[in-house]
Order: structure tokens, then C-alpha cells, then sequence
């Protein structure tokens, strides 16, 4: 199939960018979007030309590093992650706008490369649980109710992609803060720091400039691992019970 | 990784999360109060006395304990704080979402909701201004045919020399669709809000709510004025 990309270029984070028109011909529909990306990039090479920056790793929807907005959409137009979007899903001639996530608190590195480290330092600021160390603790020692564990499972899915600050209408992190609460809120080892977490995490959220939730679930929409608006839920809730105090 | 040292709790009140909260509580006075305004103006099928009886007593309502018109001002003074502190929670997040995203995207699909609530909003409120002056402070008839003090000082009277005028009317139309945009995603989102909504069941609940509570409501308000405009009640 033959595509028409739009993609955002930008030398690097202090430079203006703008959107530079390409075409691709000849891709498979088997490919996935990366690779029709690895495509474009040999053509951009053998010309002398800089080739385009994009961020992957294991290319298997599991380390969250290969956020594009394609076409309007974070992730594209399926539920997954854009290493795992094949072409399959875009039609001959199709023209495909490619961004980087938007949002402040994601600065942009260099043309679809962002900056994510503000969700690490709002996990270093309570996404964590005290554990001592030696020889582990027997799988049972801690009972865990069958719900708890799978609604903590669930949550745990969350790979910190950013998909869901990237389709927020207000650039929030609540789905991404909210996974990580309810995961460690639903199983016993999150209960020592459970209140001091949200208060933590919740500062930190905002200190890193994302803005507030207006709970109408873009985020949830756009989630390759379909991460359920009800954990912004308990993150409230948490957060309310913190300051009661 | 090196974690940070956690902050105290109190800090979270100043949040994001801290202000919708008192976005919900606030939005939640307003559903009291419109479902009890709402009842009250139903009274007007039931004819002027029944109408200006209940307007009386909502004057008289705890007397002695409380003095005329007394309850009457404890719940506009409740409103008024409400309504101040809504609209401040709901202006703050909106620069604050504005300024977390400096750059827009070159092709996304827009918000329609949360442009609706925030512009719907606004409208809103406007419209409460509006209509303070015309039933409330300055109690004016918009009728040329029906003018003068027994208008102004009849409540029943004024309500359908108001309605009896079509413009007037379709105001109020535009401002109960208005308002039930609001409160369809605005009482979902307060009980999301406040925690609430922890499991899907009670998530698809919280839904409904909203959607029955904004149909209520508009159905509930828009029966008078359309009944005026029809001749129905005179
Ligand atoms: C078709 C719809 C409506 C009609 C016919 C209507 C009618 C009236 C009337 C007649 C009064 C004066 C009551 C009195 O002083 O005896 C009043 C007051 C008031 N209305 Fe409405 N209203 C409508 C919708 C609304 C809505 C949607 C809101 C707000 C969300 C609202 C908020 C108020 C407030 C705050 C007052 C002042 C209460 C006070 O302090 O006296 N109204 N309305
Ligand atoms: S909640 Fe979903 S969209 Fe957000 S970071 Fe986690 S996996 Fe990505
Ligand atoms: S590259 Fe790891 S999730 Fe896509």
C-alpha cells in the first residue's frame, strides 16, 4: 500500500517544529506501524537525510516506550500499544498525521520522542511499597481476597505508556495515577503507606503541570490495556480518606 | 530508584482533586436545590393560590424560631457560597487544563463534553443572573400587556404575564437544555468525584443517575412555561 505521512518534526527540545509531508510506497499490510516508520527512516538515510526519532523497546505492547498520536488518535485507531498496530488497519492512500503526545509535562526530546519522566517521579514519590530485604516471604504468607487480586491484577497491567495524558482534553495523568493506586491500595502490602501515597503522588501529579480530571474517560478509550475510569474512583476516594485524616 | 520523602496530608487540599471535590459538593447543593425549585414551580398547574401560598411560605417556614424570610436567606446565602465557590473551582481547572497542554495537536478529536460543560457553564450562569433580576431583585414583566404593581407584586401573576412571550419562553427552553447537558455528565462526574464509582456496577449506576436526574429536571421545569405559552394556565 502506498501512504501519505504527515509526521512532526522538531531538532530538539528548545527548537520550533513542524509538520513535513513524506511518502511511502510499497508497505505491507503485515508490517506493523514501527516498522513501516523503519521504513520511511532506510529511505531517509540512503538520501542523506536526518531520519525521523521515534522511542520503542520491546516492540511487544509490554514496556509502553512507542506512544504515537496517529491521525488524532494516541495508539492509532485500534486498542493497543503502536508497536503492536499493524497496517492492516490503515487503507491504500490513506493520509496519517503523526504526533508526539502533547502535554507540558511531557516535553518534547526531539521530533516523536517526549520526555516521560515526570510519571517516574510521581512513582518516586509513593508508587512504591517498604519490603525487607532477605529471603523472600512464602507466595501465601499474605492471604489476598480472589476480587482484590483481580482487580489489583488489572490495574498492574498499566505500562506508564501515557496514551491516557496524551487523549485527556485537559493533559491529566489520573488514569496512569489511578492504576497505580488501586494496584497497591487493593493488596495488603500497599496498606502501610497507602494514605501517605495518594497525598504524595497527588502533589506530584500536579507539581508536574498535568491538569485536572473532567472524568469524561478519553482515557480510558484510548488505553491499550483498557484501564477502567472507575480506578480514578478509588484514587478519590483514597485522597478524600487522607484528608479526613 | 530513589524515592521522595512523602508530603503531609493536608497539602492535598490545595489539588486538582482538591478543587473538584469542592466542585461536586457545590454541584450537589444545586441539584437539592433545583429538584426543591423544580417542585415549587410544578405548583403553578395547581392553580395562583396554590402557587403564592407556597411562595408565602417559604417566607414563613420556622417562624418564630427563625424570623421571616429567614430560611429563605440561610438557603441563598448556602447558594451564593456554593455558586462562588463552583464557578472558582470550575475557572481554576479550566486555565490550569489550558496551560498543561501549550501546543495543540495538528489533528485530534475535540472534547465535546468538557466544552459543554465549561461553555454551558457560562451560559448558565448568565442565565441565573438574568433570571434573579427578572423573578428576584427587580421582578419585571417582559409582557407590554400586562405591566404595573399587580403584576410585579403577584408571583403567580408575573410568572405568566412572563411566559405568556414566546422569546422569553425559548430563553428558557435553551437554558433547561443547558442545563440538562450539565448535570447528565455533571452528577455521573461528582459521584466519580467523591469515590463513588469504585466498582463497574456502580459505575454504570452513577451513569444512569445522571442521566435520570437531567431528565427529571428538564421535563419538571419546562412543563409551567410551556403550559403558560399554551394557554393552558392563564
Ligand atoms: C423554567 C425554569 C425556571 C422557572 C420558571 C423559575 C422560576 C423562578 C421564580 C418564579 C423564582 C422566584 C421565587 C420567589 O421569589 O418566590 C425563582 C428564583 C430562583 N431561581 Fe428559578 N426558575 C427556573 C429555573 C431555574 C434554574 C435552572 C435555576 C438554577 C440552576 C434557578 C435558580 C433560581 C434561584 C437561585 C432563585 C432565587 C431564589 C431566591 O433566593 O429567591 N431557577 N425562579
Ligand atoms: S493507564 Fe493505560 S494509557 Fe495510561 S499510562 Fe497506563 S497503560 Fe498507558
Ligand atoms: S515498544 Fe514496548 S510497548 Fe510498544
Amino acid at each position: 500500500m502506498n501512504l501519505t505521512l504527515k509526521i512532526w518534526r522538531q531538532a530538539g527540545p528548545r527548537h520550533p517544529g513542524e509538520m513535513v509531508t513524506y511518502k511511502v510506497t510499497d508497505i505491507s499490510e503485515d508490517m506493523s506501524f514501527l516498522e513501516m516508520l523503519d521504513v520511511l527512516n532506510e529511505q531517509l538515510n540512503a538520501k542523506g537525510e536526518e531520519p525521523i526519532a521515534f522511542d520503542s523497546d520491546c516492540r511487544e505492547g509490554i514496556c509502553g516506550m512507542c506512544g504515537l498520536m496517529i491521525s488524532g488518535e494516541a495508539h492509532g485507531p485500534e486498542k493497543t500499544t503502536t508497536c503492536q498496530l499493524h497496517m492492516r488497519s490503515f487503507s491504500d492512500g490513506e493520509v496519517i498525521t503523526i504526533e508526539p503526545w502533547r502535554a507540558n509535562a511531557f516535553p518534547v526530546i526531539k521530533d516523536l520522542v517526549v520526555d516521560r519522566g515526570a510519571f517516574d517521579r510521581i512513582i518516586q514519590a509513593g508508587g512504591y511499597i517498604s519490603a525487607n530485604t532477605g529471603s523472600a516471604p512464602d507466595a501465601h504468607a499474605a492471604p489476598v481476597p480472589k476480587p482484590a487480586a483481580d482487580r489489583a491484577f488489572m490495574a498492574a497491567e498499566c505500562i506508564g505508556c501515557g496514551a491516557c495524558v496524551a487523549a485527556c482534553p485537559n493533559a491529566s495523568a489520573m488514569l496512569f495515577m489511578g492504576a497505580k493506586v488501586t494496584h497497591l491500595s487493593e493488596l495488603p502490602q500497599g496498606q502501610p503507606e497507602r494514605m501517605a501515597r495518594v497525598v504524595s503522588m497527588v502533589d506530584q501529579h500536579d507539581e508536574e503541570g498535568f491538569g485536572g480530571c473532567t472524568n469524561v474517560g478519553a482515557c480510558s478509550q484510548a488505553c491499550p490495556k483498557g484501564i477502567p475510569q472507575d480506578v480514578i474512583s478509588t484514587l478519590n476516594k483514597d485522597l478524600r480518606t487522607a484528608l479526613r485524616g | 530508584m530513589a524515592t521522595l520523602t512523602p508530603s503531609r496530608a493536608g497539602t492535598a487540599r490545595r489539588t486538582t482533586i482538591g478543587l473538584k471535590v469542592l466542585m461536586a459538593a457545590t454541584g450537589l447543593v444545586f441539584v437539592l436545590y433545583v429538584l426543591l425549585h423544580m417542585y415549587g414551580n410544578l405548583k403553578a398547574l395547581a392553580g395562583e393560590e396554590a402557587f403564592n401560598t407556597y411562595a408565602e411560605h417559604l417566607r414563613t417556614i420556622g417562624e418564630p424560631m427563625l424570623p421571616y424570610g429567614g430560611l429563605l436567606w440561610v438557603i441563598r446565602v448556602v447558594l451564593l457560597a456554593s455558586l462562588v465557590g463552583h464557578a472558582y473551582s470550575a475557572f481554576a481547572l479550566w486555565s490550569r487544563a489550558g496551560n498543561a497542554r501549550r501546543t495543540k495537536y495538528a489533528a485530534v478529536k475535540t472534547a465535546m463534553r468538557t466544552a459543554w460543560m465549561r461553555w454551558g457553564g457560562v451560559f448558565l450562569l448568565l442565565f441565573i443572573g438574568w433570571h434573579l433580576l427578572q423573578f428576584t431583585i427587580l421582578k419585571f414583566s417582559v409582557n407590554p400587556d400586562k405591566q404595573g404593581p399587580d403584576v410585579q407584586q403577584n408571583p403567580y401573576e408575573l410568572v405568566v404575564a412572563s411566559f405568556q412571550v414566546p422569546w422569553l419562553t425559548l430563553l428558557y427552553v435553551l437554558a433547561m437544555v443547558a442545563l440538562a447537558f450539565h448535570l447528565s455528565h455533571g452528577v455521573f462526574s461528582a459521584q466519580q468525584t467523591l469515590g463513588w464509582t469504585m466498582t463497574p456496577h456502580a459505575y454504570r449506576r452513577a451513569k444512569l443517575v445522571g442521566h435520570a436526574v437531567s431528565a427529571v429536571v428538564v421535563v419538571g421545569f419546562l412543563i409551567p412555561p410551556l403550559a403558560i405559552l399554551f394557554g393552558l394556565i392563564k
